[in-house]
Formats: C-alpha cells, sequence, structure tokens
C-alpha cells in the first residue's frame, strides 16, 4: 500500500511556479530518492509535504497513508506520522532537547488517544536511541540545536526521528555539512530504522549519502519536473555524468 | 509536569481568571485627598504620632509636587491624566476587630484566597511558605507567625509593626525610598494603609520562604502597600509577593513601596509574580501600577537580589533597585516583563555601586506580543571609591506579531577607571521557521508559542522557588493567549 502518493503536484512561492506538476508513489517498506542540481525544487517538495504554510499548492493532490496530506496543518502531518528532517534545523533557546523531544513524543501520543510519558519512562527509550548515534549524554540538558555543530544538527534530527518513529521520514540534504564519519553514524541511523511498515524519501544534491542508504528507486527532479526514475544504478549514472545528461530527458516516474 | 501541555493549553483558552468580585461589606473613606483623609487614615490605624506626622510631611511634599505638575513624564508610557481627587484611598474590608485566630476571617475573604490559590489554612499550606494576605489596603491574615516568631523572625502587616515594634519602622522606614524620592512614592507615603514588614534578627536563616498576596477588590480604590523587610547581620530570607485584581472597565491606581535594608553579610531574595488585571484586548481598564522598590546593601558583603514576572498590568513603571554601599555586596535584577494587547511597560533597575569590589547582574527579558510596548529603561552607576566594580548586564527583547514594539534604554555611568562593565543585548523575532519546526514535531502553534517564550525566559525562571517558577511559566502562556493569529 502507498504511503505516500502525489499526483500533478503544482507549487509557487512567492509568486513563482517551482513544482511544475510533480507525480511520485512511495510504498510502505520502500526508500526513494529526489536528486536533483541546485534551484530544481527538492526542498520545495519536502517543505510542502510538511505543510509549511507560506508555499502555495496551485494544482494536484497528495495522499498520506490514503488520507488528504494537503488538508492537514502541520502538527496534524507530523502527528499522522510524518517526519521531516530539516536541512536547516532552527535552534530553540533555553529549551532543553530532552523536554523538546519528550513534548514532540507527547503531542504525538495524545493526538491518537494514548496516554502521555513521564520523564521516567521517557528517558531510558531516549538514551537507547542516542547510543545509537552515538551521541553525548550530555547532550540531553543542551538548548535545541543550539551552538550545535553542522554535524551535530543533523544527528539530532535522526535522533528526533527515531524517538518519534515517523510512518514516513523525509530527509532534507541531511548529508550536507556532515563529514564522512558522522555521515556514517546518521546512515546508520537511518538504516537501522527501515522497515516493511515505513517509508523514506531522501532528498539530496549528491550521490554520496546514497553509497550508505542505498535507495530503492532514484527520482531525478529538474526545472520542477520529475524527469527520470531508476534504480540506485541511476545515482551512480549521476555522480559521473551530471545532471546535465538527464535534464532534457522526459523520463516518467 | 507530564500533564503540563495540557494544562497550558487550557490556561492558554481562558482569559484573566483572577478577575472575579468579591462581595464583602466594605469600609471606605471618602473620595479625593486632603490632609483630614491623611488623619483618618492614620486613626484608622491607631497609628502613633510619630507615623501621623510622617505621613503628613509626605502628604504637603506631594501636594507641592501635584501643584507643581511634577508627576513623572519621562517613562515611555501614555496614559491619561489622573485625577487624584477621585480615587478612595482607603477602603478595608469590615470585620472584627483583633483576629484571635485565622478561623475568624471573613469566609467570603477566604474563599477568595482559595480561587486564588492562596489556603490561608496552615495545615493546607505550601510545605514552608508563610504567607501575608493584603486585601484592598488591609493585610488580612498572616500564617505561620508562631513558627516564625521561634526563630525570631518578624513578620507581620506594616499596622502591626507600627504598633507592637515601633523602634524598628522608625528606623528604617523611608530610610531606602524616602518620601521625598519621587511623585508616587511621595503618594504611597501619604497614604499607604497596609502591607508587609519582615525583620529577620542577627545571625538568622528565615526558616521559610515568606510570602504577600495583594488582591485589589474595591472599584475606584487605590491600593497603596509598603513592604520594609530588613536582614539583620548575618540573616537571610527569600520573600515572594503575588498580586491579582477583578476585571474592572476604570482603570485603578495602584503605587507600592518596597524597601529593603540589608546589612553585613545579609541576604535578601525577594521575588515577584505581578499579575494585575492587565486590561482588555482593547486597552479598556486595567491597573496602573506605578512602583518604588529599592534595595540597600548597607553591609559588607551583603546581597540582595530581585527576581520580578511581570505579566499584568495596563502600565507598569517600575524599577526594582540596588544601592551597593558596602563592601564586595552585590545585587541582582532579574526580569521577565510581558506586554500583550495594549499593555505599555517600562521597567528595569538601577545599580548604584558605592562600595568596594560591589558586583551586580541585571537580566531582563522583555516580550511584546499584540500592541505591547515594552520597554528596558536601567541605570548602572559606577561612584568614585568603588574600585574594582563589576556590571554585568544582558537585556534582550522578544516580539511576537509586527504591531508590538521594543524599546531599550540604558544609562551607564562610571566614575572610577577601574570598573568594568559588560552589556549585551539582543532583539529577536519568533519567527516563522521556528514554529514550523516545532509544529512538524507535532505541537500545535500556541504550544509552539509558550515553549520559545519559556525558553526565552528560563535564565530568569531558573531564579524563582519553583513553585513559582512552575506558576510564571502558566501565567506567561494565558497572557499570551490569542497574540499569534
Amino acid at each position: 500500500m502507498s504511503v505516500l502518493e502525489i499526483k500533478n503536484l503544482h507549487v509557487r512561492v512567492d509568486g513563482n511556479e517551482i513544482l511544475k506538476g510533480v507525480n511520485l508513489r512511495l510504498d510502505a517498506g520502500q526508500v526513494h530518492s529526489i536528486m536533483g542540481p541546485n534551484g530544481s525544487g527538492k526542498s520545495t517538495l519536502a517543505q510542502v509535504l510538511a505543510r509549511r504554510e507560506s508555499y502555495d499548492v496551485t494544482q494536484g493532490e497528495v495522499l498520506f497513508d490514503g488520507k488528504d496530506l494537503l488538508a492537514m496543518k502541520p502538527e496534524d502531518a507530523a502527528c499522522e506520522g510524518l517526519f521531516l528532517a530539516f536541512q536547516y534545523p532552527v535552534e530553540i533557546p533555553g529549551v532543553s532537547n530532552a523536554y523538546f523531544l519528550r513534548s514532540a513524543v507527547n503531542a504525538v501520543r495524545k493526538y491518537r488517544g494514548q496516554d502521555e510519558m513521564d520523564a521516567m519512562d521517557f528517558l531510558p527509550k531516549l538514551r537507547e536511541k542516542m547510543k545509537l548515534l552515538e551521541m553525548d549524554e550530555k547532550f540531553l540538558n543542551r538548548s535545541v540545536n543550539e551552538a550545535f555543530s553542522g554535524g551535530e544538527k543533523k544527528r539530532n534530527e535522526i535522533l528526533q526521528m527515531a524517538v518519534l518513529e515517523p510512518k514516513l521520514a523525509i530527509l532534507d540534504e541531511t548529508d550536507s555539512g556532515l563529514d564522512i564519519d558522522a555521515l556514517k553514524v546518521v546512515a546508520n541511523g537511518v538504516n537501522a530504522m527501515r522497515s516493511p511498515d515505513r517509508a523514506f524519501l531522501v532528498v539530496t544534491h549528491y550521490q554520496r549519502l546514497l553509497n550508505y542508504i542505498v535507495p530503492d528507486r532514484v527520482h531525478v527532479l529538474v526545472n520542477g519536473r520529475i524527469v527520470r526514475s531508476g534504480g540506485p544504478e541511476l545515482a551512480l549514472q549521476l555522480e559521473e555524468s551530471g545532471y546535465a545528461s538527464v535534464g532534457s530527458a522526459a523520463g516518467a516516474a | 509536569m507530564s500533564s503540563n501541555t495540557d494544562t497550558i493549553r487550557e490556561l492558554a483558552q481562558q482569559e484573566y481568571k483572577w478577575g472575579f468580585v468579591t462581595n464583602i461589606e466594605q469600609e471606605s473613606a471618602p473620595r479625593g485627598l486632603n490632609e483630614d483623609i491623611i488623619r483618618f487614615i492614620s486613626a484608622k490605624k491607631d497609628e502613633p504620632e510619630f507615623m501621623l506626622e510622617w505621613r503628613l510631611r509626605a502628604y504637603r511634599h506631594w501636594a507641592s509636587l501635584e501643584k507643581a505638575q511634577a508627576e513623572p513624564k519621562w517613562a515611555n508610557v501614555h496614559y491619561d491624566p489622573i485625577d487624584y481627587q477621585d480615587i478612595i484611598y482607603y477602603s478595608a474590608p469590615k470585620q472584627k476587630p483583633n483576629l484571635k485566630s485565622l478561623d475568624e476571617i471573613d469566609p467570603e475573604i477566604r474563599r477568595t484566597y482559595e480561587k486564588l490559590g492562596i489556603p490561608l489554612a496552615e495545615q493546607k499550606m505550601l510545605a514552608g511558605v508563610a504567607v501575608d494576605a493584603v486585601f484592598d489596603s488591609v493585610s488580612v491574615a498572616t500564617t505561620f507567625k508562631a513558627k516564625l516568631a521561634e526563630a525570631g523572625v518578624i513578620f507581620c502587616s506594616f499596622s502591626e509593626a507600627v504598633r507592637e515594634h515601633p523602634e524598628l519602622v522608625k528606623k528604617y522606614l523611608g530610610s531606602v525610598v524616602p518620601y521625598t524620592d519621587n511623585f508616587f512614592a511621595a503618594l504611597n507615603a501619604a497614604v499607604f494603609s497596609d502591607g508587609s514588614f519582615c525583620y529577620v534578627p542577627k545571625s538568622v536563616k528565615c526558616p521559610m520562604e515568606l510570602s504577600t498576596y495583594f488582591r485589589i477588590n474595591a472599584a475606584e480604590t487605590g491600593q497603596f502597600e509598603r513592604t520594609l523587610i530588613v536582614a539583620d547581620e548575618g540573616a537571610s530570607v527569600s520573600y515572594l509577593e503575588g498580586c491579582t485584581a477583578p476585571i474592572r472597565d476604570t482603570n485603578q491606581l495602584h503605587a507600592a513601596v518596597v524597601e529593603l535594608v540589608a546589612l553585613d553579610n545579609a541576604q535578601i531574595k525577594y521575588s515577584t509574580v505581578q499579575n494585575w488585571y492587565p486590561g482588555d484586548k482593547n486597552g479598556k481598564g486595567g491597573i496602573y501600577n506605578f512602583v518604588t522598590k529599592r534595595g540597600k546593601c548597607a553591609g559588607r558583603n551583603s546581597k540582595i537580589s530581585w527576581t520580578q514576572v511581570e505579566t499584568g498590568s495596563a502600565i507598569t513603571w517600575k524599577y526594582p533597585s540596588c544601592i551597593l554601599q558596602g563592601d564586595n555586596s552585590v545585587g541582582e535584577f532579574y526580569s521577565v516583563a510581558l506586554t500583550n494587547n495594549f499593555q505599555q511597560a517600562d521597567t528595569g533597575t538601577k545599580m548604584i555601586h558605592i562600595g568596594k569590589n560591589t558586583r551586580s547582574t541585571i537580566v531582563s527579558k522583555g516580550i511584546s506580543a499584540g500592541h505591547g510596548q515594552n520597554t528596558y529603561r536601567g541605570m548602572v552607576r559606577i561612584l568614585k571609591n568603588a574600585e574594582g566594580a563589576r556590571n554585568y548586564t544582558q537585556c534582550d527583547s522578544l516580539l511576537i506579531g509586527d504591531k508590538c514594539g521594543a524599546h531599550t534604554f540604558p544609562y551607564i555611568e562610571v566614575k572610577n577607571s577601574t570598573a568594568r562593565m559588560e552589556h549585551e543585548a539582543s532583539t529577536s523575532k519568533i519567527g516563522e521557521d521556528q514554529l514550523f519546526y516545532i509544529r512538524q514535531r507535532g505541537l500545535k502553534t500556541e504550544d509552539a508559542v509558550s515553549m520559545v517564550v519559556n525558553g526565552f525566559c528560563k535564565r530568569v525562571f531558573r531564579e524563582l522557588p519553583m513553585e513559582f517558577a512552575v506558576e510564571a511559566q502558566k501565567l506567561l502562556s494565558v497572557s499570551l493567549e490569542g497574540s499569534v493569529g
């Protein structure tokens, strides 16, 4: 069953049409990658799916787990199980990571009619996930993303994903700003979460990340349209010959 | 804490919930102010001659200021002229004279305090907090008296202190804020009707938190309370005040004076959660909070620390200050001031360094939402003989929406070249990015705003006693209700 189904999606940002009819279908258990040059609309797609309200959807339809995603507020989409790992994670001074994460988990649990977790139940679970991502204990009491290095911020996004256990995780340029060691840690975190009932949409500029998170499908987004789709080998091909080689080919998803 | 978001959400949907009126019989002075009113108040309180004389001198001084139209106008706040002859200066709940025990308090007043979450019955008290409750102009109950007396701590209403401990009152009254200090301080000195008094004797650490709750109930009444806290050599005390008022569509004047005196090696921590009625969404009604608060670190190694959370009042005009006279003395000011709708606040502090190696810390967090206007006004003055003085000031403003304003007026005056001063300031806006990020993790907009605001204020909340820190967080959420569309 498809977790995400995008049909003919058109999006405007500040009056400019950025997405010009995107079609995509992502099934549970699958990892798809969206690749494309700068300015092709990759991040816009990620943000629209996470329901950023300043982006104007002019046409099309998106079903998330069979429900109308475009009718949802960001928090509703999140509570339904959609997670976006931000390209530029935002700082929240004075709010500890532990508190932030527990608030998020409890917001989601509440939405689903489950009991909220108290700190005693929550912390062991959080520590376990932190171990997976090789994160230091001190991290718990630091403010969210404040004075974090680029790598720490990205790792923190993956930690949040691990704790929230979404149905659909969208990773927006999670590899940017990571050195190779950090990249491996992040990829391990993602791979550990792959499961038959979870889907990933990995948005990236470079093929490098896909060496570690091997996708089932690769889609090439150029100028607001998916111009080509294929297996993981497509990423390697792009790495060799660049986006120009596929830019004109009008392939379908 | 597990239901924290729940509570905040509930609270966020509420209007000012302390706005009820209590129906009790009141005894009031006639409207207006003249020497007869002063004599009436003094007689009502059975005061000794010296108090009446002091009041009259204050009144004459105030009257001369009023005649000269010397009401301070420099603050960055705007309001229609106040007609001082149209205010009732004394209003007290009628009750049996000389209460023998707390059980004798008027049941209506007790219910009011229960609604406010301040049970006066001692057995229900928050462990370790002694409360003095001031209803309109009069102190109605002081709890835990016996236990405090054992430690030698005097904690009672100001009226009682004037009667029972005139020598202490005489010695310290007006020693930090003389009646000549400013227009509102003069007014307060002339007409103050009650307040709290605390004396902690030598080397005594006050065994519990002290607390006063102020409640304005009667309409068209001003509240003028006066608080005096003296920590003798080596003594220490932590004191908290809270304030609420009913919803009324006329403005009410609150002009209080607080004086703190810390002798050698003494420490006073003074915390305020100010939640006077702020007026409605259109700026109608609300309390004018014109308050003079000042502490004197008179002794060596003494310390005075102010923490305030200001969410209420239509207008706030308030600068809790420290005179650092004793060598090595320390002054601190931690402040959160929030203005929403049409609230205006002009608040900050003065740190006057007189002694050697005196240190001061100022952390001010201003939050503006709606049409709120928030001004930080601070002065750090290093006098000639203050060798090795140090000040650290951090002054941050947070804006919510685009119709509010934040203003900062820091004054720094240094007359000794060994002084070290640090000043940091920032202004930020709760951005769409921040809210989107938090909402993408599942939190609703209001909860996201609360989270950002509480994070912004953390440095100050840390200074509050635990229960009150939680209370303060909830208050901020309520006060921000509807500030984000």
